[in-house]
């Protein structure tokens, strides 16, 4: 759970939590106040980024507020510190900020009596779904129901019945019966997502959530609602009933699909990815993510990835790929090649791609592709690429990233370009035709699906999508955040930085490079941005880094 | 850690061995008079003659799975089994029931339910996790192929081998 840290400049007030006198900044929430404190406060309707509206009652602890003498001044205890009087029945913990001398008890009887009957009264007509039921084992109704609740039920009516598979939208189904009305998903559209559909009908036990009759709930962030409603109520159409969540392999990773680069979760098992879930990292998507971020992750497992290296489409092993390759580079000279890098490639692929460049001497006869879509204001970047400030820094592309492509069509025309190389991009969307890849001599390609280049590919190179590799990039905001593998990748296919390594190794002679590592403190020698990190110093939340040069001025490229 | 194990010191009584072979030589002998006299009990000729009518209730042989009186495959595919399974002889893909079928209502059942019978070590840990009584350890014991494949047991054939159970919790009931 996030806790706000606040201004060194907010004063801070006495609290005493289970007897113990802390200091907290005033402002705090006494339920972050306690979490602060080591002591966890169940909560179902409280979520730190949402409004609280205090209806689920879980939360409940013992107050108190300092005794005052008839003149209005605390009454001080043998210990010098004040006396407390105790409210005689709970109050809920999410909806108050912590004040000067307060006392709050935890864990008392009262306190757990509260917490039992809360519990009792939300399992009063919940259905017994959990064998079925995609919230198992992460649900919070079963966690404190186990840790706080009190173990048997006494209700021996029959439980009222509520729709079930409820289709709310395109990508959303809900079990009313599962719904404890905590309204998170409900304040989430309103605050979050501004697109204020969901509610809640009907009356006393028939209390349902529901959208807007004239609306569905189709919002492009709909599915964080299933990410923060604490049971199984709602639930993702992609995900539901496909895996339990405890054989999940939880891999840290960011997300590729734009520059804002969200940091995720991915849930795999056994080399399949399941589900894409955000992770909390306020300086970059707080623990929000849109639906077309994390949905897209179904292309790197689709049948036609490429998994052998291939020249001419003749499959070959790897050595003979990349001397074959090596000698069609060899074979031109360096104003005969042009180079395609990529906004998709980590840093580590766009310093061994400058090191390429290096080795063939070419100069200026490079770019990426740029990509750009609309922004959503909330955390869809214009920028499509998720690394472009990282390819900039490199040196791979200008200050505008592919001012340059126009040269590449020109030249191919013309016939000054006799070979590219293209690094995860379709030529054809660069601005070349069909015709125009059947007029080269040879096109050496790295991909990881076929695509209108890759026919045309003289050496094809199967490389790793970003699920399978490890690496860094750059966010639209100079955020240095780590990618991880969270799944093999397929056949023969190899890390894209290994083939760059091979490809000069093939084209200058050994590097010495043997692992990431090694890439990346290469890196940090020639890029101060990177200097005195690495992969692990990155951390999982990632680092602000300062880019000190400037990328090569737009001017310089055109003739 | 390397652990020394203390070697016994013998007696010269024992060293010798032979009071011990002359102990084993007199069971021999009893053994044979008692078979000249015709008072010993043959062995059962398995698999001839069979001990299965004497099994008890709790006998641990092969994993099952059973449908009850309506018809239903009990299991809701909820991989608990799965999970439990020591040497991971369960694989489960779930699939949700079609929204016309006559149990639609309980939404979930196993696409593909099989048990690695090479694996299975007979524990019984996945009938005692079940929470919806579906799988249980019937009385066959005696699984045998001659490819791996064949010792594979897939959803139809645990079916077979389950058969029918009755009288069992049914939360799935229209009345739950
Ligand atoms: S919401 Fe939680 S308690 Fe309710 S059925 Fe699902 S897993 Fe079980
Ligand atoms: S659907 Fe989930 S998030 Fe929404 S009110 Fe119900 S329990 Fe809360
Ligand atoms: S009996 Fe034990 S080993 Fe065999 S399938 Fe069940 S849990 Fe697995
Ligand atoms: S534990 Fe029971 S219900 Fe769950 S998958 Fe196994 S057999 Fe099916
Ligand atoms: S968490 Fe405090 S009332 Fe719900």
């Amino acid at each position: 759970m996030s806790t706000e840290t606040a201004a060194p400049a907010v004063p801070m007030v006495n609290v005493q939590i289970d007897g113990v006198w802390l200091q907290f900044p005033k402002g705090t929430r006494v339920i972050e106040a306690c979490g602060q404190a080591q002591k966890f406060i169940p909560r179902y309707c409280y979520h730190p980024k949402l409004s609280s509206p205090g209806n689920c009652r879980m939360c409940m602890v013992e107050m108190g507020m300092p005794k005052m003498t008839p003149d209005r001044k605390p009454v001080l205890g043998p210990d010098g510190k004040p006396e407390i009087a105790w409210i005689p029945r709970p109050q809920i913990s999410c909806a108050q900020d912590v004040a000067e001398g307060m006392g709050v008890r935890t864990g008392s009887p009262m306190v757990e009596e509260a917490r039992k009957g809360v519990l009792e009264f939300l399992l009063i007509n919940h259905p017994l779904d959990c064998p079925i039921c995609d919230q198992a084992g992460e649900c919070r109704l079963q966690e404190f129901s186990v840790e706080f609740g009190q173990g048997e039920s006494r209700f021996l009516d029959e439980k009222v019945k509520k729709p079930k598979s409820v289709e709310l939208g395109p990508r959303i189904t809900l079990d009313a019966e599962r719904c404890i009305l905590c309204t998170r998903c409900i304040r989430f559209m309103q605050e979050v997502a501004k697109d204020d559909v969901l509610g809640i009908v009907e009356r006393g036990s028939f209390n349902s959530i529901a959208c807007h009759p004239d609306r569905i709930l189709d919002n492009n962030y709909s599915l964080n609602t299933v990410d923060i409603c604490p049971v199984g109520a709602l639930t993702s159409n992609d995900f539901r009933f496909k895996m339990r969540v405890w054989f999940l392999k939880e891999t840290k990773t960011i997300d590729v699909n734009c520059g804002t680069g969200a940091n995720i979760i991915i849930g795999s098992r056994e080399n399949t990815i399941y589900r894409i879930t955000p992770r909390e990292n306020n300086d970059v998507n707080g623990v929000w993510l849109p639906d077309s971020h994390r949905l897209n992750f179904k292309y790197v497992a689709d049948e036609r990835r490429l998994t052998k290296p291939t020249v001419k489409g003749q499959p070959v092993d790897w050595r003979t790929a990349t001397a074959i390759a090596a000698e069609i580079l060899k074979a031109h000279t360096a104003e005969q090649l042009w180079l395609v890098a990529s906004g998709r490639q980590t840093n580590e692929e766009l310093f061994l791609t400058s090191r390429l460049i290096d080795a063939l001497e070419i100069e200026k006869q490079h770019d990426i592709l740029p990509r750009a879509g609309e922004p959503d204001g909330l955390l869809i970047a214009s920028d499509r690429n998720p690394n472009t400030t990282g390819a900039k820094l490199i040196g791979l592309c200008t200050s505008k990233p592919g001012s340059r492509l126009k040269n590449l069509v020109e030249g191919v025309r013309s016939g000054a370009i006799k070979t590219v190389i293209t690094l995860g991009e379709d030529l054809t969307k660069c601005g070349l035709t069909a015709a125009d890849l059947k007029k080269l001599d040879a096109i050496i390609a790295l991909d990881i699906l076929p695509n209108q280049t890759t026919p045309h590919a003289t050496v094809l190179l199967p490389a790793s999508a970003w699920v399978e590799k490890r690496g860094s990039m750059i966010n639209v905001k100079d955020r240095l955040q780590r990618l991880n593998r969270a799944v093999a990748a397929p056949g023969d296919a190899h890390d894209d930085w290994e083939i760059l390594r091979d490809l000069i190794a093939a084209v200058s002679g050994s590097n010495g490079l043997a692992m990431i590592e090694d890439v990346f403190k290469a890196m940090a020698a020639d890029h101060s941005e990177f200097a005195g990190l690495s992969l692990s110093k990155i951390g999982d939340l990632g680092l602000p880094v300062v880019s000190e040069k400037a990328p090569e001025p737009e001017s310089a490229a055109a003739h | 850690m390397a652990y020394v194990v203390p070697r016994p010191n013998l007696t010269w009584k024992e060293k010798i061995y032979l009071p011990s072979i002359v102990a084993g030589m007199m069971i021999t002998f009893k053994h044979l008079k008692r078979m000249l006299k015709g008072e010993t009990k043959v062995v059962m000729q398995y698999p001839e003659e069979k001990w299965d009518a004497q099994m008890p209730e709790h006998y641990r042989g092969a994993p099952t799975l059973v449908t009850d009186e309506h018809g239903r495959e009990r299991c809701v595919a909820c991989q608990l089994c799965e999970f439990i399974c020591p040497p991971r002889a369960i694989t489960i893909k779930p699939e949700e029931i079609p929204s016309g079928d006559k149990f639609a209502k309980v939404e979930k059942r196993p696409k593909v339910f099989e048990i690695d019978m090479i694996r299975c070590i007979y524990c019984g840990l996945c009938e005692e996790v079940c929470p919806e009584q579906a799988i249980f350890l019937r009385k066959d014991y005696a699984i045998t192929g001659i490819t791996r494949a064949e010792m594979v047991h897939d959803k139809a054939k645990l079916y077979e081998l389950g058969g029918v159970f009755t009288g069992l919790v049914n939360k799935w009931n229209p009345k739950k």
